[in-house]
């Protein structure tokens, strides 16, 4: 009981640290910090405009966090989801308009299923370069991200670009039929169900499967998965290719419900943001879904803040890496039993009360 | 392409392995010197950017880029002893750290130096080392950032130091072996918390190198991963700063590949051209990186290898 308190209690204690320092932050700008903090939550979940919004933020942040979660169960620490993503959409772009895919729901599935090929391959390249030949996974998936975006400029402003696209290159867009539409009319799209399906299967397969256990084995104690004969590399690549076909999957979606071709503006920083997600949620997918949707949310109230209060685009940036600083922080609370500590720190009081009757 | 043309190439190559160069190496030289003492600072990229916010704005509000450069590197110091502090605490772990401080050093900087994008700071004078030749070319070529010469100076120095002082063999000492260290009565923490205030100086020179030279204007794109390659470019240079010398010019002459390129008139692929230096470092940590074996002058306590 007192470590679910626990549990829950940390990440929101750091968020509130977060918020007061960024509180701080804004007055010095000159900017009420009440205000700010209350445009944040309208702009967030302050009706059902902004509910929309968030919730059209959340559905990458999920898939994206996945990337995080899904390697760091197995023991990596896997920060180039972007690239994933970034690809994962040119795959979609590019499937829905040089193939002949039907323009159908089957069409529809086809395109996304070749963003989340091309995903997996690309984090699963990372992967394999730390099993094979012991190549640090942070570094190298953060520098295959680098090489995806130069590789998706190059071949949108280049072999796959639309003529017709003048001022902002773009490839064509993609057939009506094959794009994804919104939830019962809303601007919800489906990837809202599908990042939060992937949350629960991905999750429920790493708390109920024999190969999920296996898992986080591997990532638990490399040592003794070893002695228990686990397949540790052939573990690893999976968690890599399931991590990566998310991240790939968000860009597919992003392509097929937002912005109906890959342009640029895919490059929007949600596998960074995702790296943020993960960790709050300690790597579990089921704690991805609330946590995404609150990221989701500060990134809607972000253009709120920047309209209103004249606040930089930059804002919500400063804010999620304040709170990333505070959770990480959280973790030094974590060690050992809070009385023991309080004890250390006030060792002549403690003593004073243990020996009063 | 004609003989011109082939000059003109080069020296925008050479020019740039040495304008693209001097950021790296001060990166490089401020992770090496993190590094032996035990501790991985991935946040030098949110250091980089940080430090070239505050070196442009220092430099744009006080007229003279020498206090644009003190600036940088005062920031670059504050945002390396906070990853540090973080560091000390029990249960968090250096390279998580790393990845938050990257995130907050971006976003500080994107959100202080908004009103910096539209306005020209001075600028670092340059060092005018092509007048031997007639060519405009490479009199273009070789006009010299003038902190490079005192990165070359730093990484001599450190690599004196590390041998033969005590500040620098307690830094590796603290690298090689906490335990004996603080069996010889020091304080590992303090030790690795000055290595990395010290490194995130350093890396602060990069930061100025970038907004006060070459490119030479702020804006959110002016570092692209260039501290994260700083890290992989330690493992290259094996831990020594002299070789971090010549690593930073390899990369550098990788990084201005497109570029040049596109200064002769070559436009396909500038985005591919872009990404070598990336390309460049995978394939460098493939060939040195060895699956169960450490690679040679690694400090024995870093995290990650």
């Amino acid at each position: 009981m007192r470590n679910a308190l626990r549990e829950i209690a940390l990440p929101i204690g750091a968020l509130a640290a977060a918020l007061l320092v960024f509180g701080a932050l804004v007055w010095l700008a000159g900017v009420d910090p009440f205000d700010m903090a209350w445009l944040l939550f309208k702009g967030a979940f302050g009706d059902a405009f902004s509910w929309q919004n968030t919730l059209q933020r959340a559905a990458p942040l999920m898939l994206t966090a996945l990337c995080v979660a899904l390697p760091a169960q197995a023991g990596l620490v896997v920060i180039g989801g972007e690239g994933a993503l970034v690809l994962g959409g040119l795959a979609c772009a590019a499937a829905a308009t040089q193939l002949p895919l039907p323009a159908n729901l089957a069409g529809s599935v086809l395109a996304c299923v070749a963003g989340a090929l091309a995903g997996a391959l690309w984090v699963m390249l990372a992967g394999a370069l730390r099993q094979v030949r012991g190549i640090n996974e942070t570094i190298s998936s953060l520098l295959l991200a680098y090489v995806a975006i130069g590789l998706f400029k190059h071949l949108v402003e280049g072999p796959l670009r639309d003529p017709a696209s003048l001022n902002k290159p773009s490839t064509l867009s993609l057939p009506e039929g094959l794009r994804i539409g919104g939830i019962a009319g809303s601007d919800v799209h489906w990837g809202l169900v599908l990042g939060v399906l992937a949350c629960l299967l991905l999750g429920g397969w790493l708390r109920l499967t024999a190969s999920g256990f296996a898992l986080r084995v591997v990532g638990g104690n490399l040592r003794t998965a070893q002695l228990m004969g686990l397949p540790a590399t052939r573990l690893v690549l999976l968690a890599c290719a399931l991590g990566g076909a998310c991240a790939g999957l968000a860009g597919a979606v992003e392509v097929a419900a937002v912005h109906t071709n890959a342009n640029a503006s895919l490059i929007a920083a949600y596998g960074y943001a995702g790296i943020l997600v993960s960790f709050i949620a300690r790597h579990q997918p089921l704690a991805i879904v609330p946590v995404a949707i609150l990221f989701g949310g500060f990134g809607a109230a972000g253009s709120l803040l920047q309209r209103r209060l004249g606040l930089p685009d930059a804002s919500v940036l400063v804010l999620q890496g304040l709170t990333f600083v505070f959770i990480l922080a959280s973790e030094a609370l974590r060690q050992g039993d809070p009385a023991a500590r309080w004890r250390r720190l006030w060792p002549a009081r403690a003593a004073l009360k243990e020996s009063s009757p | 392409m004609s003989a011109d043309q082939w000059i003109t190439l080069l020296a925008a190559i050479v020019g740039g392995a040495l304008r693209v160069g001097a950021p790296f190496l001060f990166v490089s030289l401020g992770e090496c010197l993190t590094e032996k003492s035990g501790r991985i600072n991935l946040g030098l990229e949110g250091v980089l950017v940080l430090s070239a916010m505050a070196s442009f704005g220092g430099a744009y509000l006080s007229d003279s880029p020498w206090v644009g450069v003190l600036c940088g590197a005062l920031a670059g110091a504050a945002l390396a002893s906070l990853h540090a502090g973080l560091c000390s605490l029990p249960g968090v772990n250096d390279v998580a750290t790393g990845i938050a401080l990257m995130l907050l050093g971006t976003g500080l900087a994107f959100y202080l130096g908004k009103p910096l994008i539209q306005p020209q700071a001075p600028q670092l004078p340059a060092l005018a080392l092509g007048q031997w030749s007639s060519s405009p070319a490479v009199q273009a070529a070789l006009q010299v950032n003038a902190l490079l010469p005192l990165g070359l100076v730093l990484a001599g120095l450190m690599s004196w130091a590390f041998a033969n002082t005590r500040m620098g063999l307690l830094v590796r000492l603290a690298g090689d072996s906490a335990d004996a260290a603080r069996a010889l009565g020091y304080s590992v923490g303090g030790i690795r918390w000055a290595a990395t205030a010290g490194g995130g100086l350093i890396a602060g020179l990069g930061g100025a190198s970038l907004t006060l030279f070459y490119p030479g204007s702020w804006n959110e794109g002016i570092s692209s991963g260039q501290g994260l390659i700083a890290v992989a470019l330690v493992i290259f240079a094996r831990w020594s700063p002299l070789r971090c010398v010549g690593a930073a010019a390899l990369f550098g002459g990788a990084g201005a590949v497109g570029p040049a390129l596109q200064s002769v008139g070559i436009g396909w692929g500038y985005h591919l051209f872009n990404t070598v230096p990336y390309g460049l470092t995978l394939l460098i940590l493939v060939i040195t990186c060895r699956p169960g074996s450490v690679a040679a002058g690694s400090p024995g306590e870093l995290s990650s290898r």
